[in-house]
């Protein structure tokens, strides 16, 4: 459905877009299998209306909200933002939604609140990569930020893309952005958000933690055990000359996040 | 010599079908690159098409002396040198879809000294190479009773290839565990028929 919002040029790139098509139908959102065409071919049977999501830890509003309320006053914003996939490729798409800082400031988060911690839908019937037998993730998909990660103006909660309400293989109907870490700290279709005071274990650091961090900002300086994070395709990549572009540490939005981690060794924290 | 029943089979064109049946995987390809329907990473996706079709000939190679035994037909000999020699097309275009499409030529020091999946890719197809060149009859005449051994080399080209695709995974496996069992039952029907030993290469016996 199509969304009323206002466009934020001042937090929007001005690179091409990627085409809606390529953005739709080329995920990773293992939740419906491995294959990067598996989440629009299989996400479409999930029920993401009416969607609720819990809130709970350290904050004054804990409470089971529907959608609408966790938004409201539902004043949209639309953002272009790169995103960079660990798997060194990278798109340029249009979100729809509100900055992640103004939600948690309503739901007045405690002194003690030092992360924050999220979760997406656990629902193996409507899930089928959930269902493999042979799948190392430990359901549900599990994601967090700092606290002041997560209060930085760049931080997203979108709810559509390209105008339109988020296609389920994006993660319908409410997913993070953050666009300058690695893809997969964007956690797509959340049910959960929880307040707490240690750093909570995420889904990819639980499974290879040698490959991926809890910070996992995009880093051209530490590559992947596995491949280069020096450069990207940018996609659509054409076929007789990979588009490959530079990786930019941060992705390119050092200037609103570098201070963020001033004084830590990013090698280490990565 | 061939059984009165062996001249009647049709090898000519037996061998045309598998010919042909072979090329499917790059007939899928092409068809995909015609229509369009390869997303928006067609090279990435044409690099993993390939290198599944070289892994999938190799298995089927694999597989020609298990049938050898069990139909008790001598005949699907005939028909191993077209699967291995494909097996070794597949793996060249592979790699050449690899360093065009993926590489684009750049980085290559870093990618083959650094990336273990791809050192292990690497060498399962260096080992097809030799392969691939001592195919022919009169090869096989000059290397004599050296040709067996040096063909089990495959086993190890097999194995690195099973590697190279199961380093790749992120979290499922399935498909490389699926894969993995039918490797390892080629392997282990000629470990509990030949004994453990006819599958060392490169030594006589």
């Amino acid at each position: 459905q199509p969304l009323n919002y206002a466009k934020a040029a001042e937090y929007s790139t001005e690179e091409e877009l990627t085409p809606y098509k390529a953005v739709t139908s080329y995920n990773n959102f293992y939740e419906f299998g491995t294959g990067k065409e598996d989440p629009a071919r299989y996400a479409g049977g999930m029920s993401v209306d009416p969607w609720s999501v819990i809130v709970e830890g350290e904050c004054e509003k804990t409470g089971t909200y529907a959608l609408e309320d966790l938004l409201s006053p539902r004043q949209y914003q639309e953002r272009i933002y790169r995103l960079r996939c660990v798997e060194a490729w990278s798109m340029v798409i249009p979100w729809v939604g509100v900055p992640l800082a103004d939600v948690i400031a309503r739901l007045k988060p405690r002194s003690k609140a030092k992360y924050v911690y999220f979760e997406t839908l656990h629902d193996p019937e409507q899930m089928r990569g959930q269902r493999s037998l042979f799948s190392v993730i430990d359901w549900p998909y599990r994601e967090g930020l700092r606290m002041d990660e997560a209060m930085n103006e760049l931080a997203f909660l979108a709810i559509g893309l390209y105008g339109k309400t988020l296609p389920n293989q994006n993660g319908a109907p409410i997913r993070l952005v953050v666009p300058w870490k690695y893809g997969f700290k964007s956690i797509k279709s959340i049910v959960r958000i929880r307040f707490v005071e240690e750093r909570p274990k995420t889904s990819w650091e639980m499974i290879a933690p040698e490959e991926y961090g809890f910070f996992a900002n995009v880093n051209p300086e530490v590559d992947h055990p596995r491949w280069s994070q020096k450069r990207e395709r940018r996609l659509p990549s054409g076929l007789l000359s990979p588009n490959w572009i530079k990786t930019v540490k941060f992705n390119g939005y050092g200037e609103q996040v570098a201070g963020l981690y001033k004084g830590m060794d990013l090698a280490r924290h990565y | 010599m061939a059984s009165a029943a062996n001249n009647r089979f049709p090898y000519a064109w037996a061998k045309v079908v598998t010919f042909i049946l072979c090329l499917m995987p790059l007939g899928v390809i092409v068809w995909g690159l015609g229509v369009g329907d390869l997303g928006p990473d067609p090279g990435q996706a044409i690099t993993e098409a390939l290198g599944l079709a070289t892994f999938q000939l190799l298995l089927i190679t694999l597989l020609i002396t298990p049938l050898r035994k069990v139909t008790g037909w001598a005949g699907w000999i005939r028909f191993r040198r077209m699967l291995g020699l494909y097996a070794f097309f597949y793996g060249v275009l592979h790699v050449l879809a690899f360093l065009q499409f993926i590489l684009g030529w750049t980085d290559l020091w870093a990618t083959f000294t650094k990336r273990p999946y791809i050192i292990a890719g690497a060498m399962a197809f260096v080992l097809m190479v030799p392969l691939a060149l001592t195919s022919t009859k009169r090869m096989m005449k000059k290397l004599g009773r050296g040709w067996k051994p040096l063909h089990r080399l495959i086993y190890c080209s097999a194995v690195l290839a099973w590697v190279h695709f199961l380093w790749q995974a992120r979290s499922d496996i399935t498909e490389m565990v699926v894969y993995g069992v039918l490797l390892a039952g080629l392997l282990g029907l000629r470990a509990y028929w030949f004994g453990v030993s006819s599958l060392v290469p490169l030594k006589k016996v």
